[in-house]
């Protein structure tokens, strides 16, 4: 047999080598994609970059074009009012969804499958389909024109004041399953216990929900309202599928704008500087989550 | 040559050392165990043994070679786990052979080793079977078995039977003290139950913070603890204390000066000590009129077990235990003397708590 | 007498047609229908012709049950020049899904693997940058993959689309694997290695026929997320090798022709037929799936 010194620590770099071997595509992955990739973009975000990327800065030349830009603010607003209401939406409907299959109810496995499925569709199909049923000319105002109230008008994908709408009923058709399974789940994580105390204790049902579940419930609020805002930043497909922008430019989003400066309309700056505004907001709304989800532990 | 040796070990976890300095010397065939409460590093030092946690600095020898960074399988060691650690996808013959087939050994040899251990541990009826399918004592025989195949000079315990009833633990205690005995390896042995430690050890190494306490036979443990901790951990219900103060070969207690010179003292000792006596070498009654000691307690509570009753009372305003037999008529409220050899108790320095 | 005294005191037990119950199952089936409607819509337009959705409701069921819409959607539906149908974009999604599931969930489980049984020095600072990753919006690494890939010599070829498949499900799928592997008992890690098994005997021998669970459901997110990606296809394909979405929204969206919303319809339910169908049969594990990846995200 070979006899080998095992008296001598072995070095470094070899230690646990398969392990290294095996985690080099999560650190190519981490540092070439991840960190270098949107370094570049955020680098050549200063720089006047037209059809090929080049190193020729220009200061904050991009970002006022940016923010002087119509399409822009337009795409910033949608963003802002689509935000608002589909956060305050997915977390209304998916808890209130949730708090009624908690309540034992028969066929809570069909229930479950029936909200949950359209999640397992992609934008593209979500959109197309709410385009048809949302259509004025053939689709439910028409349906309900027919049957006699000819005064009912329900057309929000022809109007740039409403075709926000449109798109919040479609995204909130799509995506509150998904906050409901989650906030099911955490509602299910909660001791019985508690409920017997509560019963006990002689405290109604909403009560219970309000003055105790709803506070333990806490941490997965966070984790559903980060999935959320997440969500709503990368909003792309589903405009493009349900309105492709329109009316006009009423419904244009950030993501939408960036893919278009980029890759359509050739001024890569204008999209770097479009996607690096997108990468703070995203900071902004993630700093201070990770710092009251992970900060607190650090000295633990 | 020793079997194990372990020198000069030092392992930390970041900044906090969780074993400084450590030195152990294990012979031929004897069976070692590691006591301490949880934390204490015990398993830790069962773990660098094996090869699981790599050390910061000092070596370990294993048969006389130098182990010190190879891998748990280049050892010579086998390794016996708390929640026996039994493969789930494999049966019980495949958990067996694992390790030996990754030796690369021939199937021939394979086969003979295990039917030579599932003799040994009577489970060749289990032998087609999954660890699913076995009960907890069976599942835990299938670990030793998984050991014994790999035909080591030295086997390693990581609290094994802590997942077995009162019941089965037993039982499986004694098999393991006669599987010793019939095979005679070096066994290393990590439990926190003091039982265990007394009924299978030849030598039991208490330890506390990373360091070893006390290493020594489970009779010196017991009656000579080398400092108050062990002289507290060991025992059960534990050892009584009392404070007071050493002069001339005598000691205050409960206002009443007791003659030391039945101790048997390192070296003299004049100022504040420990005196502790174990609830099981106080008498009571008549048999303790004649102690060196004496006093009158009131009973303020009795805990009947059975084989034993323990009295809890009060001694110069600590709680004082003490055992007396099983059927007693003793009562709350009851005035009983009570009394102890001075032999058969421990003195520690009250500021370094080493025993005097 | 006697059985009085010794009744049950309080009302009796609820009745199943309670006022409660009534208003909880009356919501429950409300809501359902908002959210069963768009499907119902989509299939029964898809069995129309187009003369009976010109002048029908779109909630009414087809008069005369028609499959040529479909037929129609599979195999003759223009794309600008092209007019074969959805099919192409099915058969393209499909080379695209295989081999990127394949790797994303081998690269994935290996990683997770060493992250959580097999630490070294660096890697969970690695890791929490891929966690981190996972938020960064797509577009700012969207035109340095680009030339990532030109260099590669991958840039519209299918195998560029899987390694950005690959790239960007790892944070997810890692986590997945590796707080999965970290739930394996750490005694039985140490075992194999006493056992004298290393990294990849490990993986292959202990861990991986244990953990056929947590593939399916990685293989379920995957699947999905693939098969639903329209972002990547629209910028790392080109017009011969799209996906299936981005295929149906050239089809659907279309500014030429008369509109045939019967083919539409069709198509749509075809591309959302394959996620469709994976969801009813996986059920809970579809379920678990999202919730792990979800709610330990």
């Amino acid at each position: 047999m070979n006899q080998t010194n095992h008296s001598k620590r072995p070095p470094q770099l070899f230690k646990n080598l398969s392990a290294k071997i095996a985690s080099i595509p999560m650190i190519l992955t981490t540092m070439v994609v991840f960190v270098g990739g949107t370094t570049w973009t955020v680098v050549h975000s200063f720089t006047n970059s037209k059809l090929l990327p080049k190193l020729n800065f220009v200061g904050l030349d991009q970002y006022e074009r940016l923010w002087s830009s119509r399409r822009w603010l337009i795409s910033i607003e949608n963003l802002a009012v689509f935000g608002f209401f589909s956060l305050i939406l997915m977390m209304v409907i998916g808890f209130f969804l949730a708090t009624l299959l908690d309540r034992k109810v028969r066929g809570e496995n069909i229930f479950r499958t029936i909200f949950l499925y359209p999640f397992a569709l992609s934008f593209i199909v979500t959109g197309l389909a709410w385009q048809w049923i949302l259509n004025p000319d053939l689709g439910l105002q028409q349906v309900m024109h027919d049957l006699g109230w000819t005064s009912f008008e329900f057309n929000p994908l022809n109007s740039g004041d409403t075709v926000i709408y449109g798109l919040l009923i479609a995204a909130m058709w799509q995506g509150t399953g998904l906050i409901m399974v989650i906030m099911l789940a955490g509602l299910r994580g909660i001791d019985d216990d508690i409920w017997k105390a509560a019963r006990v204790d002689g405290i109604g049902t909403v009560k219970t929900y309000i003055k105790i579940i709803i506070p333990m419930m806490r941490p997965v609020f966070v984790t559903a309202l980060v999935i959320v805002a997440s969500g709503i930043i990368k909003l792309y497909d589903l405009v493009v599928a349900l309105t492709n922008g329109g009316p006009g430019l009423s419904s244009e989003v950030p993501a939408k704008y960036v893919i278009n400066y980029m890759f359509r309309a050739q001024n890569l700056g204008q999209g770097f500087a479009a996607s690096t505004m997108m990468l703070v907001t995203v900071a902004i709304i993630l700093i201070p989550w990770a710092y009251l989800e992970f900060g607190g532990k650090d000295n633990g | 040559m020793n079997s194990v040796e372990i020198r000069e070990l030092d392992l930390s976890f970041g900044t906090v050392n969780v074993l400084a300095g450590l030195n152990l010397d294990i012979a031929q065939g004897e069976f070692l165990v590691l006591l301490g409460s949880s934390g204490c590093g015990k398993s830790t030092l069962l773990n660098c043994i094996a090869g699981l946690l790599d050390v910061s600095a000092g070596q370990i020898f294993i048969q006389g070679k130098n182990v010190t960074w190879a891998q748990p399988s280049e050892r010579g060691i086998g390794m016996v786990f708390q929640s026996y650690a039994l493969y789930p996808q494999m049966t019980v013959e495949g958990n067996l052979s694992f390790g030996l087939k990754n030796q690369r050994m021939d199937k021939e040899e394979i086969k003979k080793r295990v039917s030579k251990a599932s003799e040994i541990l009577q489970i060749e009826s289990l032998l087609k079977r999954k660890p699913a399918a076995l009960s907890g004592g069976q599942r835990q025989r299938v670990a030793i078995g998984r050991a014994l195949v790999r035909d080591v000079d030295v086997f390693l315990f990581d609290e094994p039977l802590s997942n077995l009833d009162a019941k089965l633990r037993t039982d499986l205690r004694v098999e393991l003290k006669l599987l010793h005995r019939k095979l005679g390896n070096t066994m290393i042995y990590v439990t926190h139950d003091q039982v265990e430690a007394m009924t299978l050890a030849d030598r039991i190494a208490v330890m506390k913070d990373g360091v070893i306490q006390q290493l020594g036979d489970p009779n010196t443990i017991y009656s000579k603890p080398t400092n108050k901790y062990v002289a507290d951990f060991i025992g059960s219900p534990s050892m009584n204390f009392f404070k007071g103060p050493v002069e001339n070969g005598a000691m205050q207690i409960n206002n009443e000066s007791v003659s030391l010179a039945k101790y048997d003292f390192h070296k003299p000792y004049n100022g504040l000590a420990w005196l502790g006596i174990r609830p099981e070498h106080v008498r009571s009654g008549s048999d303790a009129n004649d102690c060196d000691f004496n006093a009158t307690v009131v009973v303020d509570l009795v805990e009947p077990m059975g084989a034993d009753t323990l009295v809890w009372s009060t001694l110069q305003d600590n709680p004082f235990r003490f055992r007396v037999e099983g059927q007693t008529d003793i009562k709350q409220g009851d005035k009983i003397s009570i009394g102890f050899e001075i032999e058969r108790t421990s003195l520690f320095d009250i500021d370094t708590e080493i025993r005097l | 007498m006697a059985d009085a005294l010794t009744g049950p005191s309080g009302p009796p037990p609820k009745r199943i047609f309670s006022r409660t119950n009534i208003m909880l199952y009356g919501t429950l089936l409300v809501v359902s229908i908002y959210y069963l409607l768009p499907l119902y819509v989509m299939v029964v337009t898809s069995l129309k012709g187009m003369p009976e959705i010109r002048l029908g409701n779109i909630f009414a069921p087809p008069l005369e049950v028609t499959f040529e819409p479909w037929v129609k959607a599979w195999s003759e539906a223009c794309t600008g020049i092209n007019c074969d149908g959805l099919s192409r974009g099915f058969w393209n999604s499909v080379k695209i899904l295989v081999p990127s599931c394949a790797l994303s969930i081998a690269v994935a489980s290996v990683n997770g693997y060493a992250l959580a049984r097999w630490k070294f020095k660096g890697s969970e600072l690695f890791f929490s940058i891929l966690i981190v990753g996972a938020f960064i919006p797509y577009q700012t690494m969207l035109y340095p993959l680009v030339i990532i890939l030109r260099e590669l010599g991958l840039m519209g070829k299918l195998g560029g689309l899987v390694l950005v498949h690959t790239v960007f499900g790892m944070p997810i799928l890692t986590l997945l694997f590796r707080n999965y592997f970290a739930g394996i008992p750490e005694d039985l890690f140490k075992a194999a290695r006493v056992d004298g098994a290393g990294f990849w005997g490990i993986y292959f021998r202990i861990m991986l026929p244990m953990s056929l669970p947590i593939f399916v459901v990685a293989l379920i997110l995957q699947v999905t997320g693939i098969w639903n990606d329209f972002l990547f296809g629209v910028i790392y394909t080109k017009p011969a090798t799209y996906p299936m979405t981005v295929q149906l929204n050239n089809i659907v969206n279309s500014v030429q022709g008369i509109k045939e919303y019967n083919v539409n319809m069709a198509a749509t339910l075809l591309t959302g037929g394959v996620p469709l169908i994976l969801y009813f049969i996986s059920g809970k594990l579809f379920v678990r799936g999202i919730a792990a990846g979800a709610v330990k995200g």
